[in-house]
């Protein structure tokens, strides 16, 4: 009697055990079966390539390519200036800041990681977005600048709260045996510590950059969502994500509208899978 | 040449300029959303329906409907995920198998949340024909929770001493019965701190919910767990992008409650996580 | 006396490191066997095939045959096993609980209820273990105020609480002091009468105060198994001989 409990709850375990694996291929499948379905009635060479989202116009034009671009952009920029920012300041975090000052500089980290994406799109569009038409002289703030900006902020407690692991996880040893030798912190921190922790820093790059790309109601909120192939940093531009949250609302169940944004979801779902399986690559290198 | 010791002070303090620039900004939107926000909070903003085509009035629904949504997804998150956690800390050998588990969870806690809403559209909405509505949403929060959950819930599995499950196997306990008594107690507080994180985040979460359970207005509380409902940072959403005229105070007011809701969650998970480390005993 | 445990061409293995090779060994009931040897001699794994509790590490392997009370252990459901021989461990593992909740913590997740015989139960164990009278005025306060010395003892107890015939001692006095360990092999020269102890451990000269029979390990070979006087005065090996009069381990 006691031993069937123990049978059945063990039981009940391993099938919550695999459920991470069952959801996984469940999004897949309910990715594709649209997105299949939709490369039935729509060319996948069209769909990939095409310049032009007019969704709505007759007949409809299913080019994804302005919104692959300006998913690019905002990643491109975001990544400039989260990337070496988001490194220097896990450097100084867990390098050069004083006991006390360190758990106030995480603490601040981990309350940057809090606030919601929402809320983050709200102070942008009050805030950046005005200076940001001020400063450069032009009809509208909302910008692929104001969304890359943002986004910098979102990813940086992923970049720096990854990469502080990777530095923390160098073994003393390193840094003792060059401060035996007279190197001076700087030295050692730049020569032997960063090398050292450069798997754990890369992947923490790469969840970044995973979570720019899947970001959503920020970016939505303050890049403009004009569906054209972005020329530069000071224009509109409308990401995948956004595409699928302002579009899916108004569209028919069913309709070939419908299955094109679950084919662009499908499409944001590889390349955040290829993303964080490199990611995940690195972080086990550094152990 | 440059002295080495120059060189160190100059490069220093660019890094605590840099530091600096990452942390500040976070100070300065609080402190702007709490001195423009803080004249709309009052008892009729928090208890009352919105009026006015959401110009005037409160936000309860939607304070209502965010709390609905996170307790119904967390209650059942918590149970798949602890239990999850237990099979990959306890149970799981190191096989084929366990690696795929590990990578999946990898993979699901990357997939972007808008993705998630479409899954959620897809399987829960359309396919269980639960429709939009508060258990389609919570369904696909839960889903969005889990590897949060299974992994922090892990961790304070693994952080359990090793020697605690042998005394009690060394007894003639079971397996289970080891992981109930002596391993789970243990854990607790990490899995706690674990799952209020992950509620924090979820709280905020916009995308998912938008077409599985959020609703633009609705006049009334929601009945069942088949109704629509208004959530925070929807409403956040739509007030600040889709209503012209809202007065700018109301929108500041939502985002402080929202910020408050998700701060003081993230503050509690921080409070418990010190409170048992000092405690700690072994 | 008669044959308690037989293990026949015990051989161990995690992963691809050997740890035993061929072990014969019998202990008898109602003796303390001693084993000796230096570390990594394989000592532990053996113990812990007695009780199958190797079964839970990574990639074990066994070869051989254990039998208890002349049923092969392989077949015994390893919880009725681990209750019939319990383990007392290399360091003072007390459970983070009351001194009393950590002696029935192991009748209780067999069923027991009754409060009334549980705490006759707790105070049988701890005078069988020699703690009753340091601890019976707080056992409710926590097991990890006790001195390391008191706590192995309350480890003792805690594993006669779930009645077991044989009790397994890895290296028990390893983390303590001269007074505290001289408590701990009293306890076990009482316990023999009742008990069959085997104990491992790194102290040779441990073995020789308590132990009736001594075995030596190496390298994961038994070397020689006899009375403890001969182990010590007459080996009948080189390397025992070494061993026990200090000349490596």
């Amino acid at each position: 009697m006691k031993k069937l409990a123990d049978d059945v709850i063990e039981k009940l375990i391993f099938i919550c055990g695999i459920t991470a694996i069952v959801f996984v291929v469940l999004i897949f499948v309910f990715l594709m079966k649209e997105g299949v379905s939709f490369f039935g009635e729509y060319s996948f060479h069209d769909f990939l390539l095409g310049k032009f989202w007019y969704p709505t116009s007759d007949p409809p034009r299913f080019g994804i390519l302005p919104l692959i671009l300006g998913s690019l952009i905002i990643t491109l920029g975001a990544s400039l200036i989260a990337v070496p920012l988001g490194t220097m300041a896990a450097l100084y975090i867990s390098e050069v800041a004083p006991k006390g000052a360190k758990d106030v500089l995480k603490a601040g980290v981990e309350l940057l990681a809090a606030i919601p994406s929402v809320v983050v799109g709200f102070i942008g569009m009050v805030t950046l977005v005005p200076i940001i038409k001020n400063v450069f002289g032009i009809p509208t703030g909302l910008t692929a600048l104001s969304g890359c900006i943002m986004l910098a902020f979102m990813a940086m407690p992923t970049i720096v709260s990854i990469s502080e692991d990777a530095i923390n996880a160098v073994p003393w040893q390193y840094k003792e045996g060059a401060l035996a030798l007279g190197a001076t912190k700087w030295q050692i921190m730049y020569r032997i510590i960063l090398p050292a922790a450069a798997p754990g820093i890369i992947a923490s790059v790469m969840l970044g950059i995973g979570r720019v790309i899947g970001e959503t109601m920020a970016v939505m909120m303050v890049t403009g969502n004009a569906a054209v192939i972005p020329h530069g940093f000071l224009e509109s531009v409308r990401t995948m994500t956004a595409t699928i949250a302002a579009e899916m609302g108004e569209t028919v169940r069913g309709s070939i509208h419908y299955k094109a944004l679950f084919a662009i979801g499908a499409v944001l779902f590889i390349i955040t899978f290829f993303i964080n399986f490199v990611a995940d690559t690195y972080l086990h290198k550094n152990k | 040449m440059m002295n080495t010791k120059t060189s160190q002070k100059i490069a220093f303090s660019a890094l605590l300029a840099v530091t600096l620039m990452v942390i500040l900004p976070v100070l300065i939107i609080i402190i702007i959303i709490i001195r423009e926000g803080i004249s709309a909070i009052n008892w009729q903003f928090i208890a009352s329906m919105p009026s006015n085509g959401m110009r005037s009035g409160g936000i309860m629904p939607a304070i209502l409907g965010t709390i609905y949504l996170v307790v119904l997804s967390v209650a059942i998150a918590l149970p798949v995920g602890v239990l999850a956690a237990i099979y990959l800390n306890e149970y799981a050998k190191d096989n084929l198998l366990t690696r795929v588990i590990k990578l999946s969870i990898v993979n699901l806690a990357g997939v972007p949340s808008v993705v998630y809403g479409l899954f959620g559209l897809g399987l829960f909405v359309i396919f269980m024909k639960f429709g939009v509505s508060i258990l389609s949403g919570a369904l696909t929060l839960a889903i969005m929770e889990l590897p949060v959950i299974i992994t922090t819930s892990k961790e304070a599995l693994n952080s359990v001493p090793q020697s605690f499950r042998e005394v009690s196997l060394s007894l003639g306990v079971s397996r289970w019965k080891t992981v109930r008594h002596v391993v789970l107690p243990h854990a607790l507080p990490g899995i706690m701190t674990g799952t209020i994180l992950s509620i924090a985040r979820i709280a905020g979460e916009t995308a998912p919910i938008l077409f599985t359970a959020a609703a633009f207005y609705v006049p009334r509380l929601p009945n069942s767990v088949f109704d629509q409902v208004m959530v925070l940072p929807y409403h956040l959403f739509i007030i600040s992008t889709q209503i012209p005229n809202m007065p700018k105070n109301l929108s500041y007011g939502t985002a402080l409650v929202l910020l408050m809701l998700v701060i003081s969650m993230n503050l509690a998970a921080i409070v418990i996580r010190t409170y048992f480390r000092k405690r700690k005993k072994w | 006396m008669v044959d308690k445990i037989e293990a026949s061409g015990l051989s161990c293995a995690f992963g691809k490191i050997r740890s035993l090779t061929g072990i014969n060994i019998t202990v008898k009931e109602n003796e303390i066997l001693g084993i000796i040897g230096p570390s990594n001699s394989g000592k532990t794994t053996f113990l812990r095939a007695l009780n199958r509790l190797n079964d839970f590490s990574l990639n074990y392997r066994q070869e051989g045959k254990i039998v208890m009370n002349g049923k092969d252990i392989s077949k015994i459901d390893p919880e009725s096993l681990r209750k019939n021989v319990g383990m007392v461990f290399a360091l003072p593992l007390s459970l983070p609980m009351s001194v009393y909740d950590n002696v029935v913590y192991g009748p209780k997740r067999h069923g027991s209820k009754n409060k009334k015989e549980l705490q006759q139960l707790a105070e049988k164990c701890l005078r069988a273990a020699s703690l009753w009278d340091e601890v019976k005025d707080r056992l409710d306060a926590s097991a990890l105020k006790l001195s390391g010395g008191q706590q192995q003892r309350l480890c003792i107890a805690r594993t006669l609480a779930v009645q077991p015939e044989v009790i397994l001692f890895d290296e028990p006095c390893s983390g303590l002091d001269p007074i505290s360990t001289a408590k701990v092999e009293e306890a076990m020269v009482e316990l023999k009468k009742k008990y069959t102890l085997v104990l491992v451990t790194n102290n040779v000269k441990q073995a020789s105060r308590v132990s009736d029979r001594t075995a030596f390990f190496l390298m994961g070979e038994l070397v020689e198994i006899d009375i403890t006087r001969n182990i010590f005065v007459s080996p009948k090996d080189k390397r025992t001989e070494d061993y026990v009069t200090g000349r490596f381990g």
